[in-house]
């Protein structure tokens, strides 16, 4: 087993005049290139946990290591400039365009120009806009959805290795925030960073999440896990509580089509269509659009078979268990 | 993909940027019409001719830009410094203060100051910017201290340092409240001037004096006309500093 990318060694936080812990000592290892979400309700210690990381916030006690280096040893500018941030209001300065926007932390670091112009361009490709269209715009001349790409675009802008992310896609409208989630998933295969998402939103971090640490009052880490493994078997009465009573429909999203055993087809009419890459949610959802029970599955433009309805019933909620 | 290219507002378009001139030279014009056509006595050429109207008026504008240039090196650095985390407790007392300080008569700055540590161009400076300091502190401490904090949050968590943050974010978009301040200011210099004529710092106000105590209307109304234009002038150059020293943007 390699180094975790970050290690939280018996962390605690307790605000100033505060009578109670806002994190207690908490340990925690996230491992190079994983996805992990921070969940929990409001006043959980989720968002103070993520800002101990790049030390917007210091530890009353223990200690963190971020790539096996105690981040209370290095100077907090310097680490923050290798750990992108983003945070829910986004944040993008309004009076610069969106090409400074994303050449701050670069700026900071002294690249010389050029290399910054270069590394705009292709951080805007890759977050889906183009670079001719958007370098100069001003913030306010872009929609809710493309702000969060140029936010996403500028905590990448150094290339760091860890990414944290405050409820990043808390104010964006829910068809936009789908769309940016699946984008989002798409990106994180591509540049594989070590992301903390810190959100309130259990479905959110069953969709996007490798490993979810649901954080109950008090910083008290109440279940560390895969997605799979919260939604069929939660360690306790809070996380079932607050996985809530969907957890058997939010497994559904966790699986493919394609994992299941399909029956073969049998050319009958009237049937929905659905992909194997299709989650089991979304062919459920076809189904009862179609009102059918049988669904023909494609893969590409060929057939490869049927999915009925109590095939779906018979699978363990959760992934592959 | 809904892309919004609403454009950037143009600030400087051709009628802000004309019409206030326009309307100013007409002025001027009118005043001369008037004056051209009045048989002027002995007392009146004293005070209406080339020569006195431009050393006033000169007086004037060297009273303002003065006063105007300290008022700015002043207060602009004091009103940031006294945003800073560990002045910030002092800030509402303080902006109190400057609210308060704003109410007071300028005539009575200028005369107090006159008496207690005399007269001449220098003691008329000092009153001036005592007088005109409170705005542009007041706009400063308010434009940098609302700057939308989630923005600082991201630029700390970027690894800005303080210095910078303070430089490329809370100072840039306190840019236009600041010049508010200092526009107002700006105003203010040129109509308190017209009190230096009392402590002997001559100025526009002089020919709105001697108007009054000789009780000659053309010499007042040259005066009063002319500190208005000067007022006005200056009040569209700052417009248009404004416009152009705003961030694009915002």
């Amino acid at each position: 087993m390699t180094e975790p990318m970050i290690r939280l060694d018996h962390v605690s936080k307790r605000y100033p005049g505060a009578r109670t812990f806002a994190v207690e000592d908490l340990s925690l290892d996230i491992e190079a290139g994983e996805t992990v979400i921070f969940v929990g309700p409001s006043g959980c210690g989720k968002t103070t946990t993520m800002r101990l990381v790049n030390r917007l916030i210091e530890p009353t006690d223990g200690k963190i290591f971020v790539n096996g280096e105690d981040v209370g040893t290095v100077d907090a500018d310097e680490l923050r400039r290798h750990i992108g941030y983003v945070i829910q209001q986004i944040g993008l300065f309004p009076h610069l365009s969106v090409a400074a926007n994303i050449g701050v932390v670069p700026r900071a670091l002294g690249w010389p120009k050029q290399r910054i112009a270069e590394r705009v361009e292709e951080l805007l490709t890759l977050v889906g806009l183009d670079p001719d269209t958007f370098r100069r715009r001003y913030p306010k001349q872009l929609s809710g959805g493309q702000q969060q790409r140029v936010g996403v675009a500028r905590a990448l802008a150094a290339d760091p290795p860890v990414l944290l992310m405050d409820e990043p896609f808390g104010a964006i409208d829910p068809i936009t925030r789908d769309r940016l989630h699946d984008e989002f998933v798409a990106l994180q295969a591509n540049i594989r960073k070590t992301v903390v998402i810190v959100t309130h939103d259990i479905t959110e971090a069953v969709k996007l999440g490798d490993r979810i640490a649901i954080f109950a009052e008090g910083g008290r880490l109440a279940q560390f896990d895969t997605p799979a493994r919260i939604l069929a078997e939660p360690a306790d009465e809070f996380v079932a509580s607050f996985v809530g009573s969907g957890a058997a429909v939010r497994g559904l999203s966790l699986r493919l089509v394609g994992e299941l055993p399909l029956a073969p087809d049998s050319g009958a009419p009237g049937r929905a269509s659905v992909r194997v890459d299709q989650s089991l949610l979304d062919a459920l959802d076809t189904m009862l659009h179609a009102h059918t029970e049988v669904a023909v599955v494609r893969d590409g433009d060929r057939v490869v078979g049927e999915l009925d309805w109590a095939t779906v019933l018979r699978t363990p909620p959760g992934g592959q268990s | 993909m809904t892309t919004p290219t609403q454009p950037l507002p143009r600030r400087i378009t051709p009628a802000n940027v004309l019409v206030t001139p326009l309307v100013l030279l007409a002025a001027l014009g009118a005043l001369f019409w008037y004056l051209s056509g009045l048989e002027l006595d002995d007392i009146e050429r004293r005070s209406i001719n080339a020569d006195t109207i431009l050393t006033h008026l000169w007086e004037h504008v060297e009273l303002v830009a003065v006063s105007s240039v300290l008022v700015i090196v002043i207060a602009v650095p004091l009103g940031v410094l006294l945003t800073r985390p560990a002045l910030r407790l002092v800030t509402p007392p303080l902006l109190g203060l400057a609210n308060i300080g704003q109410a007071i008569p300028s005539i009575g700055i200028l005369v107090l100051l006159a008496v207690t540590v005399g007269i001449g161009f220098d003691k008329a400076v000092l009153a001036l910017v005592a007088l005109a300091m409170l705005p542009v502190l007041r706009n400063t401490m308010i434009g940098v201290s609302t700057v939308d904090k989630s923005l600082i949050d991201a630029a700390r968590g970027m690894g800005l340092t303080r210095t910078t943050v303070l430089l490329r974010v809370e100072l840039p978009l306190a840019v236009p409240v600041i010049l508010a301040g200092v526009r107002i200011a700006l105003i203010l210099n040129v109509s308190s001037a017209t009190l230096a004529t009392y402590t002997n710092a001559g100025g526009l106000g002089t020919l709105i004096a001697t108007g009054v105590t000789l009780n000659r209307l053309p010499v007042l109304i040259t005066g009063s006309v002319l500190t208005a234009v000067l007022a006005l002038t200056v009040d569209w150059l700052a417009g248009l500093a404004e416009a152009a020293l705003r961030p694009r943007g915002i």
